[in-house]
């Protein structure tokens, strides 16, 4: 079979290698938890606790704040100790719950007892919605209004994003191979939430061990499928993948649902399972602990609101000065000046590099090389694109399809004259949208 | 004293020593370079360097030596007067000055390289805003400058005898031969025993170096592929001797085509930027190179027909604007 991909796209060093041979491994949250409110797309959820209340571990802290918007569960026993702001990923100050751990880890009662298999459509996406559920590829849209299409009939495909195509990180490869079953489990709730579904588990192709497992526990089961994409960053891209996956090609203003189709990534699909299962929230995470920085790369299962710090202590410390820290992936993932965070539902990776690439090369003309041309998934002109939004040219960055940049970072990946193409067509970006929003 | 320990302690407690940087993503990128792709067309050119030489002796050499030196000096001195960022690092100007010498007879006075490397680095590239920002191809235009100023040299290809072949004496380009009916041969045109410019004579040499470019990633098919192609189709159509394999093989291999297909028309600021305005490009620059060679005055072609390009490259880039990812009519719902 030939392997499934899209027009574009780059092929960086993808430096698995450092993390991937080693099983997860938990690890002790350390005594102060911090849950910030806003861990996901649209509204902040609420706190439900006061400063001094005890909580049990699975107990909610905070409830969502509307129907776009996720609750937030306590990872530990233990007591409120305030409710204040604090600094998180984006480096910005927000409210957080900071949780006294009591290291006891009482555990309190599943969100729901029903068994699965009585459950009505509506109880298992009450569920999911109740789990506090996002996507946790990075974007963190609430996954239960993903679940709610308008049309559920129009469904005919649910791909799970196994293609981890960010360079370094590894923990959805250490979840396929170590919890297939929770996988599969997770993406069969969703495939039955729609009549004329099927489920697909996308995986690239730098993963043959997963695919064949995978393929191996799937082939008794009618539809679902195992489909292998060709290794290239961005495989991930939601637009790419459905594209990959379906020939369906979507733009800026369509959702997938549009083409037919629902994405949600390993974690989210884990957690699916969990939840509607075992009636556990969401308040794990596996984390990717690495680069050339850290002493011993590996994946750590993490409870949300454990520090950044803890991590990096966990993985061994550092074995030569940090120049960057990276949450996320090297191609998406938010830099940090301070590892002093909390890990959020959204956090899948820290990444510590010895050299800070970005700054290595200073920024010269460009030789209209073109090559950013072909590598943009999204076939625009990056070069003319980002020259646009640095003469705040609207007329011209919209003229030429500026809204329709996905953000992957291929252009500057690729930019020989080492341009910022992707930073400043991102920010003209955001800010079209954000006039238009008004 | 104190204040030393209350230091230290607090360094123990920090792991990371100097803050990490931030900046916006991504922070990986890769390792190619302007001044690596610069090099590797220089390096593309050499064995046509190389042949020139040879064929033409040490005059050869000086001449190319004085090109690139008044290049990167005009460059240097242009920036430094204007207070710009100094530049000649990326080799842009040293890859100018090469071209520029290829384009050149190698009979030509001292002071043709200088001239014409003043009209390239400071009028064409330069004036217009420096790397990037010219939409002339700085050889070609000086090439063309000295062309029409001082056409007596420019067209003076009396051949000086080199280290081989001392014998082959010949004022004739072969592409002239052609044209005026005399007889060629296709080797010689391969291997570079003929009149022309320093490295334009050997069609061998610079495919070498095209193919070299080619296996980098630096070209691509589409402009020199469609080039060659369209030249082809339109001497067949054209050139009066129907599919005549000697005389096509004499358009392709004879005079500036190869050094203009493989390294003048792909110069990357001022050829198209999309695939498939390098195609339309393509077939622009066969179609009037054809047109200058067969009913043209001169025999030659490929400069004028790819500075003619150079000024249609706004054109073809606004119709080729790329239709993005998920592209949908306006009309059809
Ligand atoms: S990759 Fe960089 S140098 Fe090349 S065309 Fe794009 S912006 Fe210009
Ligand atoms: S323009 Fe946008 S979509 Fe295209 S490569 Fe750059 S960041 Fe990616």
């Amino acid at each position: 079979m030939s392997l499934l991909t899209f027009k574009g796209g780059i092929h960086p060093y993808d430096g698995k290698e450092l993390s991937k041979d080693k099983p997860i491994k938990d690890i002790d949250p350390g005594t102060e938890l911090v849950y910030p409110l806003s861990q996901h797309i649209g509204a902040p959820a609420k706190a439900i606790v006061e400063k001094g209340q005890h909580v049990l571990c699975g107990e909610c802290l905070a409830e969502a704040g509307g129907f776009v918007s996720a609750p937030v569960y306590s990872s530990v026993s233990g007591t409120v100790k305030n409710i204040e702001k604090r600094r998180t990923i984006t480096g910005d100050m927000a409210d957080c719950i900071i949780i006294e751990n009591d290291e006891k880890y009482e555990k309190a009662d599943p969100i729901t007892d029903k068994p699965y298999e009585d459950m009505s459509r509506d109880e298992v996406i009450a569920a999911i919605q109740k789990a506090g559920i996002v996507g946790m590829g990075g974007a963190g849209f609430p996954t239960h209004v993903k679940l709610s299409p308008k049309e559920p009939d129009k469904i005919d495909t649910i791909i799970v994003n196994c293609a981890e195509c960010e360079p370094y990180l590894t923990s959805d490869y250490r979840k396929m191979l170590e919890e297939p079953e929770r996988l599969i489990g997770g993406l069969q709730i969703e495939v039955g939430l729609f009549k004329n579904a099927r489920g697909v588990l996308a995986v690239e192709d730098n993963k043959p061990d997963c695919i064949k497992l995978l393929k191996e526990k799937t082939k008794d089961i009618p539809n679902i499928s195992v489909a292998a994409l060709k290794t290239k960053y961005p495989q991930g891209s939601e637009r790419q993948l459905i594209y990959a996956v379906t020939k369906r090609a979507i733009n800026s203003k369509m959702l997938p649902a549009d083409a037919g189709c629902i994405v949600n990534n390993v974690d989210t699909v884990i957690a699916i399972n969990n939840a509607v299962r075992e009636g556990e929230p969401l308040m794990y995470r596996i984390v990717t602990v690495t680069g050339d920085a850290i002493a011993d790369p590996r994946n750590f299962r993490v409870r949300t609101g454990t520090n950044y710090k803890d991590l990096i202590e966990a993985a061994g410390g550092f074995k030569c000065e940090a120049k960057k820290i990276i949450s996320g992936g090297p191609m998406m993932g938010f830099a940090l000046f301070n590892p002093d965070v909390p890990v959020t539902k959204t956090s899948s990776a820290l990444l510590c590099m010895s050299e800070d690439e970005a700054a290595k090369w200073e920024p010269s003309a460009c030789i209209n090389c073109g090559r950013c041309v072909d590598v943009c998934p999204s076939r625009l002109i990056p070069s003319h694109l980002a020259d646009h939004a640095l003469h705040y040219n609207e007329e011209e960055f919209l003229n030429l399809n500026g809204l329709e940049c996905v953000e992957c970072g291929s252009c500057s990946y690729v930019c020989p004259a080492k341009r910022q193409l992707a930073q400043a067509i991102k920010s003209m970006r955001r800010m079209q949208l954000a006039k238009r929003k008004k | 004293m104190e204040n030393e320990v209350k230091d230290k302690k607090q360094n123990k407690e920090e792991p990371v020593k100097t803050l990490p940087s931030v900046s916006s993503t991504p922070h990986v990128r890769d390792k190619s370079t302007t001044t690596n792709i610069m090099g590797c067309v220089i390096l593309a050119l050499l064995p046509a360097t190389g042949v020139g030489i040879c064929n033409f002796g040490p005059a050869a050499i000086l001449v190319t030596a004085l090109c690139i030196g008044c290049c990167v000096f005009f460059e240097w001195a242009f920036e430094k007067i204007c207070k710009r960022k100094n530049t000649i690092g990326d080799l842009s100007a040293v890859l100018t000055g090469l071209l520029l010498a290829l384009n050149l007879p190698v009979s030509v006075p001292w002071y043709i390289p200088v001239i014409g490397s003043f009209v390239a680095i400071v009028v064409v590239k330069q004036l217009f805003g420096g790397l990037g920002q010219n939409f002339m191809n700085p050889a070609l235009g000086a090439r063309c400058f000295l062309m029409l100023s001082f056409s007596r040299y420019m067209t003076d290809f009396s051949y000086r005898p080199g280290w081989v072949g001392a014998d082959v004496i010949s004022s004739a380009t072969p592409l002239a031969d052609v044209k005026g009916g005399a007889s060629f041969s296709i080797a010689s045109m391969l291997l570079g025993n003929e009149a022309g410019t320093i490295g334009e004579t050997s069609a061998l040499a610079l495919i070498i170096g095209g193919i070299f470019l080619l296996c980098m990633g630096i070209i691509t098919w589409h402009l020199t592929g469609m080039y060659l192609l369209s030249l082809v189709v339109f001497v067949i159509i054209f050139g009066g001797h129907g599919f005549d394999i000697n005389y096509i093989a004499a358009h392709l291999f004879g005079g500036g085509l190869m050094l203009g297909a493989f390294f003048m028309a792909t110069d990357y600021v001022t050829r198209p930027i999309t695939r498939k305005g390098q195609i339309i490009y393509g077939i622009f620059l066969g179609c009037l190179t054809g047109i200058f060679r067969i009913f043209g005055p001169g025999a030659e072609g490929v400069s004028y027909a790819i500075i003619i390009g150079n000024l249609i490259v706004p054109l073809i880039e606004k119709i080729t604007v790329p239709k993005h990812f998920g592209y949908k009519k306006p009309a059809s719902s």
